[in-house]
């Protein structure tokens, strides 16, 4: 959050921000379930210019052993920016911030994953930003919630993730890389769609109550959305029909 | 519990968090019910009972249940047990008690080592998912000869099929003994080419599992192979 | 770790169908796997390239930042590439600083682009013996199915063909592209029961006796090897392997 150069206009005449877009407008979303073979399951997400894969592994056994919970699994997340991620390259492995964006998200997952099914487990989740346009933490929760359902994980709904802010005085949905650079405040949100819990908040910035008000009720909404699209590229990956004669039964029948 | 009427046409892919029913109906695998209702909370297919509600996942570990059938692998030897990975989150120690062998303390790898291939009974699992596999029923043992493929636990049934049909058919068309384990390890034992037909079958199902008409796809590709080499 | 642990039942499966002139995928012995390559994936770094060898999936970023060249070498850029085997892409990979065989990766690749000349790097200089550009060529594993090498060898050179140097970025003139001079093809291939097969996949590397690498450019020349793994090659082997390996070599690169 710095000051703005002088002839940077976030916001024009005509209320449309340096891409276009209007303030509750969110940037192009995409997003594609099962995209690797290995990992238990994936999810690939291109959000305006960002390009971020999730894999999740698990769960299985807790290593270190010492980390075991008797009682639940572990849910833990692996936050990393490639090095030519960004245009000045970032040096490779974890920073501060990764290690502080891991935990968030490990946090906000851990809600609402049954964790309790799986005692003395760790499930684990790899994010990586291949392309970094702000927003990666908002990307990477979303892709990472795709990937947890892709790969059979228990889950009492799919977190959506989105960011909001204030660029120019005026709230704003989803903050492109510049607007996050010389805007005025940043507010990521994670929001489990069934419930209206939010599960991931963050806030940087200056803002007034109605402020903050104004742009938690837009990142949720935006989240609404958000969670359509999650469910869909899930659906997407199983599209052909099933009929019943086919699927058998789920009775455990001899194999000998 | 039987799959119900056959003519039903198009069955749901759900996801976590979707509502299936408003219903008092028992919540049964792959679903939770908070308030009267009941939701997925696996990606999976809905299905509907007389008297209950669930999701068939299309994804995920193998949990062991008590009676399962496994194929599992020797990772480690210890004096009085081997430990099996039976591709779970849950590593299951092997007790010396549990095998139809007589073994002496500290001989244990006279009979199994590292890299075998056994198959076992899931005998009990506890609250804390402590697993305790078997070797004494009838027919369990080291298997020897063949090979061994993983698939998706999910797609244990499929490769089954109803009442056995599918398991069945493959056997009958390659000729070769397979078993397959509710974890989704299964050995296949046969002439070699006889073996590589299964294989690519298995594969087919994996791949195709959700789809129609795969039964049919199946017999075609076994037809198919009984013709010249691979 | 347990999971890596070879069943003797797959090796011998592998074994027995070698016997008989096949591979556990149906290839010929010095066939390689489908290969797809997209350059410029990458907005953020100066060229791209995602290569896909069959399951194994890899990104190449290139990255140029200025800086100073080495005392014995004033007047030339200087390369340096890095390979990260995130635990995403398979789980035998562990998190933490690069391992040995990230390492080697790294470094077999480097000598590749290195000894092959694919760039010229006496046009990287910017103030001859004060500021030249330092390329780094980071390459990102997603999925793995065996053969790094030839999968981030060809994404390099890949990636090599669309880079731009952001000369105006630096302030010394107008961008040009990169001054490729070669491309070096590494074809890797193991020996398994005395047979030898290009590139191969996980299983069969876990099960191999002796692992070639050997990279050559458009006249045909070596530029660099690299033997690995515990076994041993006949003299004959290692011909046969560089004469493969030149053939296939040249295949590939006309795929670029």
């Amino acid at each position: 959050m710095g000051g703005t150069p002088t002839d940077l206009k976030l916001i024009d005449e005509n209320g449309r921000r340096l891409d276009g877009r209007m303030p509750d407008e969110m940037r192009p979303l995409k997003i594609e379930a099962g995209v690797l073979k290995r990992a238990d399951g994936s999810a690939y997400v291109e959000w305006g210019l960002n390009k971020v894969m999730a894999a999740v592994y698990g769960p299985r056994e807790c290593h270190p052993r010492h980390m075991q919970n008797p009682e639940r699994a572990l849910v833990q997340c692996h936050y990393n920016m490639a090095s030519f991620s960004v245009d000045d390259r970032k040096r490779p492995g974890p920073d501060r911030r990764s290690h502080e964006i891991s935990k968030i998200i490990s946090e906000a997952l851990t809600h609402v994953v049954f964790t309790e099914y799986f005692p003395r487990t760790s499930i684990d989740v790899y994010i990586e930003v291949l392309q970094a346009n702000a927003g990666t933490r908002c990307a990477g929760l979303t892709a990472a919630s795709v990937a947890l359902a892709d790969a059979g994980v228990p889950m009492r709904d799919i977190v959506a993730s989105c960011a909001a802010g204030k660029v120019a005085d005026t709230i704003v949905l989803d903050l492109g890389k510049e607007e996050d650079n010389f805007g005025q405040a940043d507010i990521p949100v994670g929001y489990v769609p069934r419930t209206g819990e939010i599960v991931l908040l963050q806030m940087d910035g200056d803002l007034t109550n109605e402020e903050f008000d104004k742009g938690l009720h837009m990142a949720v909404e935006a989240c609404k959305k958000i969670s359509d699209l999650q469910r869909d590229a899930l659906k997407r990956r199983y599209s052909a029909r099933t009929q019943d004669t086919e699927i058998g039964s789920t009775e455990r029948s001899e194999a000998v | 519990m039987q799959s119900s009427d056959s003519k039903e046409s198009v069955r749901e892919v759900v996801v976590p968090g979707e509502l299936l029913a408003i219903s008092s109906k028992k919540a049964g695998i792959g679903t939770y019910s908070e308030g009267g209702k009941i939701f997925a909370s696996q990606l999976g297919i809905k299905t509907v009972r007389p008297d209950s509600i669930s999701v068939v996942p299309l994804a995920g570990q193998y949990i062991p249940v008590r009676g399962d059938l496994v194929v599992g692998k020797i990772v480690d030897v210890g004096a009085s047990n081997w430990l099996v990975d039976i591709n779970s989150p849950y590593p299951s120690p092997l007790h010396v008690n549990e095998v139809p062998w007589r073994v002496e303390f500290g001989e244990t790898r006279k009979f199994m080592t590292v890299g075998d291939i056994v198959l076992l009974m899931i005998v009990g699992v506890d609250e804390t998912k402590r697993i305790q596999v078997s070797m004494q029923e009838h027919g369990l043992r080291k298997l020897t000869g063949g090979m061994v493929m993983e698939i998706s636990p999910s797609k244990v049934p499929r490769v089954i099929g109803k009442n056995g049909s599918m398991i069945q058919m493959l056997k009958n068309m390659t000729s070769c003994r397979i078993y397959v384990g509710q974890n989704g390890r299964i050995w296949i034992d046969g002439e070699l080419d006889s073996i590589v037909k299964a294989v690519h079958a298995i594969r087919m199902i994996e791949d195709e599992a959700h789809s129609q008409g795969l039964t049919e796809k199946v017999k075609i590709l076994l037809e198919k192979s009984s013709g010249t080499g691979a | 770790m347990a999971k890596d642990i070879v069943a003797d039942l797959k090796r011998d499966y592998i074994s027995k169908l070698l016997a008989k002139g096949q591979r556990v995928d149906g290839r010929r012995f010095d066939e390689m796997r489908p290969l797809t390559i997209e350059t410029n994936f990458i907005g953020s770094a100066e060229g791209s390239a995602r290569v896909k060898l069959g399951n194994t999936d890899v990104v190449v970023g290139v990255k140029l930042i200025a800086g100073e060249p080495f005392p014995d070498t004033p007047n030339t850029g200087v390369l340096t590439t890095n390979a990260e085997l995130i635990p995403m892409a398979s789980d035998t990979f562990e998190s933490g600083p690069p391992d040995q065989e990230s390492i080697e990766v790294a470094r077999v690749i480097d000598r590749g682009i290195r000894e092959g000349h694919a760039v010229d790097m006496t046009k990287l200089c910017m103030v001859p013996g004060k500021e030249v550009w330092i390329m780094f060529v980071d390459v990102h594993v997603l999925d793995y199915d065996g053969n790094l090498f030839d999968a981030a060898n060809i994404g390099a050179n890949a990636a090599f063909k669309g880079t731009i140097v952001p000369a105006k970025r630096a302030g010394k003139g107008e961008d040009y592209p990169l001054p490729v001079l070669h491309q070096p093809i590494s074809i890797t291939a193991v020996k398994i029961d005395g047979k030898i097969l290009v590139d191969p996949t996980h299983d069969e590397e876990r099960v191999a006796d002796a692992r070639l690498t050997a990279a050559t450019i458009e006249n045909g020349n070596l530029c660099a090897m690299q033997k690995g793994l515990h076994g041993a090659f006949t003299m004959e082997e290692v011909f046969k392997v560089v004469e493969i390996s030149r053939r296939i070599g040249a295949e590939v690169r006309s795929k670029l």
